[in-house]
């Protein structure tokens, strides 16, 4: 039998089955290439977790993380910040008229002023903010329900908007498509803000608040553009269409004197439209640029907030405040930043003494001596 | 396949093209190929969708679709979806091609048709039922053909049928006798018999039919029928008519789909995806319900700047059009390109199996083959191995490795203090030369034997002159010189083999004479009789007139029977050689004994004149006969023994050894007799002579099976309650198996035999059985049949919940191959259906070792590891979703960038993770094959199971809870340092999605045990390609071109020039990273594995180089004595003196002609007893193991 099961591989060999061994080279070795690849010898780091390496990362990690919280928490503490709101919703606060006498239909605006102090002056630049709380700028229906080719100045968008934006699309009487279109430019926050001064002698300043600057340069330059040609007037340019339903005047005149600043590259329009990431924030309003002299941008003292009240609030429980603040270069006032980076350094540092402890009792790590064969 | 419906019965004319086509048989022509290039798109995306996964995301696409509810745009989706059907689409074209390759390759084979008068060369696919085709010597049969001539004598054919059954002996078919004068081309142009038959089956060993020609039927069966997939052997050349043809074959419709196996990770994975499912909806209604409560209570007031839809027209509504907006954006917590990176791992995986050098085998070329590309990480948790012996554990080669020549031993070699010497590959053999006729592949070490021969010593000579005359085994010398032997089993091969490199040269016979060629000198011996050989008497002898004239008697078979029958002259000689066997057995070798005996003329023909009453006798002649040969087989005189090596393949030993620390069982099922097999256990150390007992069990009945096994579990359960009284607790013996089963510390084996076998497996004894052998270390079954090999596996796969793997080489273990969850197929000698069947190949059992403990291993852990990361990401990335929804209305808005949804999964989170899945070895090969203790999780299913699942989502929820949180914390008052407010969404989405990527990619490289340049680049490559996206997508220049389709332009720009951004960025990571690496290193420091021990061990060594692995090699301390060893099956002896299978050209003309006449009638008996032989290998030799 062993002869002949010998040369029975002679003839033919292998089934038709198996010509999956890829056949035809029949002088051809099959023995694999000794690669480190195939051979899975790849050279290779191989890091183990012992206490050489980890105990150290954790005392590396909570010294490093202690001093950068300190710093922070310090910095964000350095940081002047005033708050105020002024929604109206207590019957005794000063805009609580406006806010219950809001019509929509109202051509006259409500003006209301809010005075108040601040104890210690604001040194450099100074930032005005309103804040607006449980707003749902989020909300996906209220997200998507812009469109950002009629923004980009896209003729045929202007004229023809995206679907997403309804229902603030066309205007439902004149059937004109919408500029800009959608929810979230139909609720542009149109409250005007104004501050005052009040000098120890009585006499009031109005407090100069720049409104350029203000919103991202990507935005402002690329992002945002307004339609049609740039020797033509705004009303060309926004031609045979309508104004969002809620707003009073249309977009090409939301500031009529810069036409570097009007249209859909309105700074306060850009600011609105990069929607917030929750229900409660602040967006920049004004800037109070520092004096060339050494005096405070805005000295200790009493103020005045003139606020025209626009922007109805109250029927879902909103609130707006207005927030003056500085900047440092971490940004504004947060200790959130500063104390989670205490509290976690700490943690660090009391997990690698409690680590070590551990590791010096209770370790049961020996040579090879129990490895059973 | 067959489109004939229900095909009655089949009616073939011989050549008669046109009359057989009414009938629209199959043709030859073969296709097991799934598409061509039409058909593949559509059937191929067909075939796609049927799996749930993609079906899933196509109704995912299409919720996508309906804008009221879309909460991600289409492209999230359908990018991961075509991305994932192109390349499983790729990978099925590559299946196919091969296959269209294969399926042409055996299609264009050639054959000599009879068409139109002549022989014609025409391709396999052009054959059609009903012509006849000539096959010559060594070919492949076409088709299923019907038997008509042939170049022997009496229309008889030899046929190898190893593809179709894997039994390599020949078998003898033969023609009608009215169709086998029809050798020549013109008869058989005439010839127009019309054969009717049963229709295409299964059935290998059944055939019924007629044939009707010149007006009779004749009625057909298997022994006439020659199957596609065989091979003709000697025999030149042979004529047949095709019966069937391609698909119809028996060899194609035994081709049946095999069954699909799926790993238990595969299984795991889709319970824990349904879970995973089921928490999506829990979570999709947590958040509708919120959605409901919160526009009720605040969107309604809302509406003054965020309208309703006109269609919404209450807050339930609106909670059910959230629900499903939810589904749409939490789906990535099912990953789309889990399966398919899960397909991708498995594939590689295979890829280095088949690569691997240590499994490549030289000397027969072959490398490892994963046949199936789905089951490696099983590999990883097998608990029971059921192994064939014969040319598994064996190399089914006979070599004749000592023997004792009148009361001397040869074989051993000595150097020159008179110790022996280990035989290695180095040992220098006998060297041959001077025997022109020797046998280049025997190998011999004792010099001192060819000595003795040369020196005429007379015993010696005689010894080889009894092996090279006593046997059954035909030459075949196809050139002058070029000896070929075809012996009926191994062992007798061996020995003429032996007798021919020692000089005494087996070189022709004829029914009445042997010629030999002694020591250089032709001597013609006359035979006279065989004394053939059969399972009652275990020997077998030949009575020969030498050239001298004188008439001997030589005679082998087992020592037992031989050393009864000894002349009393022989006594010391008897013992002398009695405790030499004992020594050969114990080493594991099959002995035989041999003796002659001088027989005067007188007496000889006295007993011929017996002989040739007896064998006309119709009654008992049977048992007359044995009596006759019983008579003359005494008073003989001893010669010596042999001893035959059934070779184990290289390593077998020690692979045992090993996958036994490794707390794999192994169980051999195997057809031998049970002493062989028993033999065999002991020479791979599988019983050994300490073990506490061995049981055997051999019950005929079933009460009696069943008193056997109880006693033996008794025995178990009894002994070791005396040796520990201490600490058993009171209670019934049986109801604490389970208790004990874990703690067993003797070592017990269970040997049992197949009809047992067959009682044991009844369902009343199966529970019983399978605790006993669960007792045992080590269980034999024999003589079991193909069938009980599968109930076996089948009994221990449905019982003990454990991962099961079969190896065998041949086609009787086809069966147990496709039963257990992974069949492995040894491509030796016994054809190619075993490795057809399995799922992977390889050329040694010792490669089983390398199979499990290193690739098994290390693609159950990568696989675990991947699949425990890949759950952490998805729920990691996901569930950020879910907290945002308490503070957007639950209005399914999304934190990230569609963008980044679509990407995350497929570009930016895929290749570190692959890389791992590809590359991690937590252990080197060296040692994972040193210490195979660490294959012990697996088993155990330690890895990944549903605690670690729980886990991993746990740590993947808590991460993504942190992800949000913190930038939460931040971002609700975040200014830029140029004042303008930074608490955009968009900021927002960039900072959480940045610090995910980051976060992720931190702990893939934590995860990551073993960093190949690969895995940095991946790890790397991915980060920057992060970067390099994140910028690209909002850029000005693209969102100039798609305003629409990228509104965060300039977010990455103004976001990550912020320090605060990445202050935040850094607490989060250390955050979600600290927990995570606390526990892991507590666990390794204060609880470590094996594996981390190891792992250490590893690395302290790492300058050392790595020893070879050395486990010691356990000296067999058996005194067993292995008495019997011989061939199975009955011998040729009545074929040869009958003269029957001789070539006419060598007969000696007329005077065998008329013996032939004489005993026409034998050869029915034989070939009726041969098929009996192969049809029911088992059953046929109970009756002498029962004696």
């Amino acid at each position: 039998m062993m002869a002949s099961s010998y040369n029975a591989k002679e003839e033919d060999g292998h089934h038709s089955g198996s010509s999956t061994h890829g056949g035809t080279g029949a002088a051809k070795n099959k023995k694999p290439d000794n690669t480190a690849f195939k051979q899975q010898r790849l050279p290779a780091w191989q890091p183990i977790l012992t206490a050489g390496t980890v105990l150290p990362a954790f005392f590396v990690i909570g010294l490093l993380f202690i001093p950068i919280g300190i710093g922070l928490y310090v910095t964000s503490n350095n940081i002047k910040e005033y708050e105020i709101d002024y929604t109206g919703v207590e019957p005794n606060t000063p805009c609580y008229d406006c806010a219950n006498s809001f019509t929509w239909n109202s051509t006259t605006s409500c003006v209301c002023t809010v005075n108040f102090t601040l104890v210690q002056p604001f040194e450099s630049n100074v930032y005005m903010y309103y804040g607006l709380s449980n707003f749902y700028q989020n909300h996906r229906r209220y997200v998507k329900s812009r469109d950002d080719s009629q923004l980009n100045g896209v003729q045929s968008s202007l004229t023809n908007p995206s679907k997403e934006c309804e229902p603030y699309r066309t205007n439902p009487e004149t059937k004109l498509p919408i500029a800009p279109c959608g929810a979230i430019a139909n609720s542009l926050f149109n409250d005007t803000l104004e501050l005052y001064y009040n000098h120890p002698d009585g006499n009031m300043t109005k407090v100069n608040l720049v409104k350029k600057g203000i919103a991202w340069y990507t935005d402002k330059h690329v992002k945002f553009r307004n339609p049609g040609n740039e020797k033509d007037n705004f009303t060309e340019r926004f031609k045979g269409t309508a104004k969002p339903v809620n707003w009073m005047k249309p977009v090409y005149e939301l500031d009529p004197l810069d036409p570097e600043n009007n249209g859909f590259i309105n700074e306060d329009f850009i600011v609105w439209m990069r929607t917030a990431a929750l229900p409660t924030f602040r967006k920049l309003y004004r800037i109070i640029q520092k004096k060339p002299d050494s005096a405070p941008t805005l000295p200790s003292g009493r103020y005045f907030l003139n606020v025209t009240y626009n922007y109805p609030v109250r029927s879902f429980d909103g609130r707006k405040r207005m927030i003056l603040s500085t900047i440092s270069w971490m940004g504004g006032k947060n200790p959130f930043l500063g104390i989670a980076y205490i509290t976690v350094g700490s943690i660090c540092f009391f997990l690698g003494v409690v680590l070590l402890i551990i590791h010096h009792k209770y370790d049961t790590r020996s040579n090879s001596a129990d490895i059973p064969n | 396949m067959c489109f004939v419906t229900a095909e009655k019965e089949r009616r073939v004319k011989a050549n008669a093209r046109e009359y057989n086509e009414k009938f629209s048989y199959a043709n030859n022509h073969i296709k097991t190929s799934k598409y061509n290039v039409f058909t593949f798109l559509p059937i191929n995306l067909f075939e796609q969708f049927q799996r749930v996964a993609n079906a899933y995301f196509v109704v995912l696409l299409i919720l996508q679709l309906i804008p009221e509810i879309s909460s991600l745009s289409w492209f999230t989706t359908i990018v991961p979806l075509v991305l994932v059907l192109v390349i499983t689409a790729v990978k099925d074209a590559t299946d196919d091609y091969f296959r269209h390759k294969s399926d042409r390759q055996v299609n264009n084979r050639q054959s000599q048709v009879l068409i139109t008068g002549s022989l014609q060369k025409e391709k396999w696919m052009n054959v059609r039922v009903g012509d006849i085709i000539q096959l010559e010597n060594n070919q492949f049969v076409a088709a299923d053909i019907l038997l008509l001539c042939s170049s022997e004598p009496y229309g008889l054919c030899y046929i190898e049928t190893a593809e179709l059954d894997g039994e390599t002996n020949l078998k003898v078919r033969q023609a009608l006798s009215v169709t086998s004068d029809l050798g020549d081309v013109s008869k058989l142009m005439d010839f127009d018999g019309e054969v009717i038959c049963e229709p295409p089956n299964n059935k290998l060993d059944k055939f019924t039919g007629t044939l009707h020609w010149r007006d009779n039927k004749y009625s057909l069966d298997n022994e006439k029928m020659l199957l596609r997939g065989c091979v003709l052997r000697n025999t030149e050349w042979c004529f047949g008519m095709v019966i069937f043809a391609g698909l119809q074959t028996k060899l194609m419709q035994n081709c049946g789909r095999t069954k699909f196996k799926r790993t238990s990770i595969d299984k795991l994975m889709n319970t824990l995806v349904l879970w995973i499912f089921a928490f999506l909806i829990c979570m999709g209604v947590v958040l509708a319900i919120g959605n409901t409560i919160w526009e009720t209570c605040v969107g309604r007031k809302f509406e003054l700047f965020l309208p309703w839809d006109e269609f919404q027209s209450s807050a339930v509504f609106s909670g059910f059009l959230t629900f499903w907006s939810y589904i749409i954006i939490l789906n990535t917590v099912v990953p789309i390109s889990l399966y398919v990176s899960v397909e991708v791992l498995r594939l590689s995986h295979s890829f280095f199996i088949n690569w691997d050098q240590k499994m490549y085998h030289n000397q027969s070329d072959t490398p490892a083959e994963a046949r199936t590309t789905t089951l490696n990480e099983e590999l990883g948790q097998v608990e029971f191995i059921f192994s064939d012996k014969t040319g598994t554990l064996t190399q089914n080669i006979m070599a004749f490795s000592k023997c004792s020549i009148n009361g001397q031993t040869y074989g051993d070699v000595y150097d020159e203090f008179n110790q022996k010497v280990e035989i290695t590959e180095k040992t220098e053999c006998v060297d041959f030369s001077f025997n022109p006729l020797c046998d280049k592949a025997f190998k011999f070490y004792d010099c001192s034997l060819v000595e003795a021969v040369k020196q005429q010593e007379s015993a010696a000579q005689d010894f080889f002159r009894l092996l090279a005359l006593c046997h059954t085994v035909m030459p075949e010398e196809k050139s002058e010189g070029n000896l070929v032997y075809q012996a009926q089993s191994p062992d007798e091969g061996a020995l003429v083999t032996a007798a021919r490199n020692f000089g005494f040269i087996f070189r022709a016979r004829t029914p009445e004479t042997i010629t030999l060629c002694e020591r250089g000198r032709a001597a013609t011996y006359d035979l006279l009789a065989i004394l053939d050989f059969n399972n009652v008497r275990k020997r077998m002898s030949v009575i020969v007139r030498n050239p001298q004239g004188q008439i001997k008697l030589y005679c082998k078979g087992a020592d037992t029977i031989i050393f009864d029958r000894l002349d009393p002259s022989s006594e010391d000689l008897m013992y002398a050689t009695s405790e030499h066997l004992s020594e050969f057995a114990g080493e594991g070798l099959r002995t035989l004994a041999l003796a002659y005996k001088d027989l005067s003329k007188e007496y000889y023909q006295v007993w011929q004149k017996k002989l040739h009453y007896v064998s006309t006798v119709i009654e008992n002649r049977e048992e007359q006969l044995a009596a006759l040969y019983e008579e003359i087989e005494q008073g003989m005189k001893l010669l010596g023994a042999t001893a035959i090596e059934d070779k184990l393949q290289e390593g077998v030993q020690e692979t045992i050894a090993c996958l036994n620390l490794a707390d794999i069982k192994i169980w051999v099922l195997t057809g031998d007799k049970l002493e062989t097999a028993m033999s065999i256990g002991y020479s791979c150390n599988m019983l050994r002579d300490d073990m506490d007992e061995v049981f055997v069990i051999s019950g005929l009945t079933q009460l009696e099976v069943q008193q056997q096994l109880r006693n033996a579990k008794e025995n178990i359960l009894g002994l070791r309650r005396l040796s520990s009284t201490a600490d058993v607790q009171k209670g019934d013996v049986f109801a604490e198996d389970s208790v004990f089963e874990e703690t067993i510390i003797s070592e017990y084996a269970l040997v049992i035999n197949g009809h047992s076998l067959a009682h044991a497996l009844e369902p009343q004894l199966e529970h019983t059985l399978l605790d006993l052998a669960c007792l045992c270390k080590t269980v034999i079954c024999c003589r079991v049949t193909p069938m009980q090999k599968a109930q076996v596996v089948e009994l221990v796969r449905r019982h003990k919940m454990a991962v099961t793997l079969a190896v065998g080489d041949g086609a009787n273990d086809v069966s147990m191959i496709k039963t257990a969850h992974i069949g492995v197929g040894i491509s030796g000698q016994e054809g190619m259906q075993a490795v057809l069947a399995s799922d992977y190949s390889f050329a040694q059992f010792r490669y089983l070792q390398r199979l499990l403990l290193v690739h098994g291993r290390w693609s159950y852990f990568r696989m675990c590891n991947f699949l425990a990361y890949f759950f952490y990401k998805n729920f990691a990335f996901t569930l950020v979703h879910f907290w945002y929804g308490f503070f957007c209305g639950f209005s399914a808005q999304t934190v990230y960038d569609q963008w980044f949804i679509t990407l995350f999964n497929i570009v930016y989170t895929s290749l570190p993770v692959l890389a791992m899945g590809l590359f991690d070895q937590d252990v080197n090969d060296q040692n994972s094959l040193r210490y195979p203790s660490l294959y012990k999780p697996g088993q155990q299913n330690l890895l990944f199971n549903k605690r670690q699942f729980f886990l991993c989502t746990l740590q993947g929820m808590v991460t993504s809870f942190l992800l949000f949180f913190i930038p939460y914390g931040a971002f609700s008052v975040m200014l830029k340092d140029d004042g303008s407010d930074f608490s955009d969404q968009q900021a927002f989405a960039v900072t959480i999605a940045t610090t995910l990527v980051i976060v992720v990619s931190v702990q893939i490289g934590l995860d990551t045990h073993y960093w190949t340049a690969v895995n940095h680049l991946f790890m790397w490559g991915s980060l920057i390609v992060y970067f390099a996206i994140l910028f690209a997508m909002q850029s000005d220049g693209l969102f100039g071109i798609f305003p629409s389709n990228f509104p965060f332009i300039g977010t990455a720009r103004n976001c990550l020039s912020e320090k605060s951004v990445w202050l935040v960025i850094l607490l989060t990571t250390v955050v979600c990273i600290l927990p995570g690496l606390v526990v892991s290193f507590l666990r390794i420091d204060l609880f470590p594995t094996l594996t981390d021990k190891i792992r250490h061990l590893q690395q302290s060594r790492k300058k050392q180089r790595p020893q070879e692995q050395n486990l010691r090699r356990v000296r067999r301390t058996s005194s067993r004595r292995s008495a019997y060893a011989f061939s199975h099956q009955q011998g040729y002896g009545e074929l040869i003196t009958s003269g029957k299978n001789m070539r006419v050209s060598t007969l000696s003309s007329s005077r065998s002609l008329e013996r032939i006449a004489q005993s026409s009638s034998w050869i029915e008996n034989i070939l009726k007893r041969k098929n009996e032989v192969s049809a029911e290998p088992a059953e046929s030799h109970k009756a002498d193991r029962l004696k």
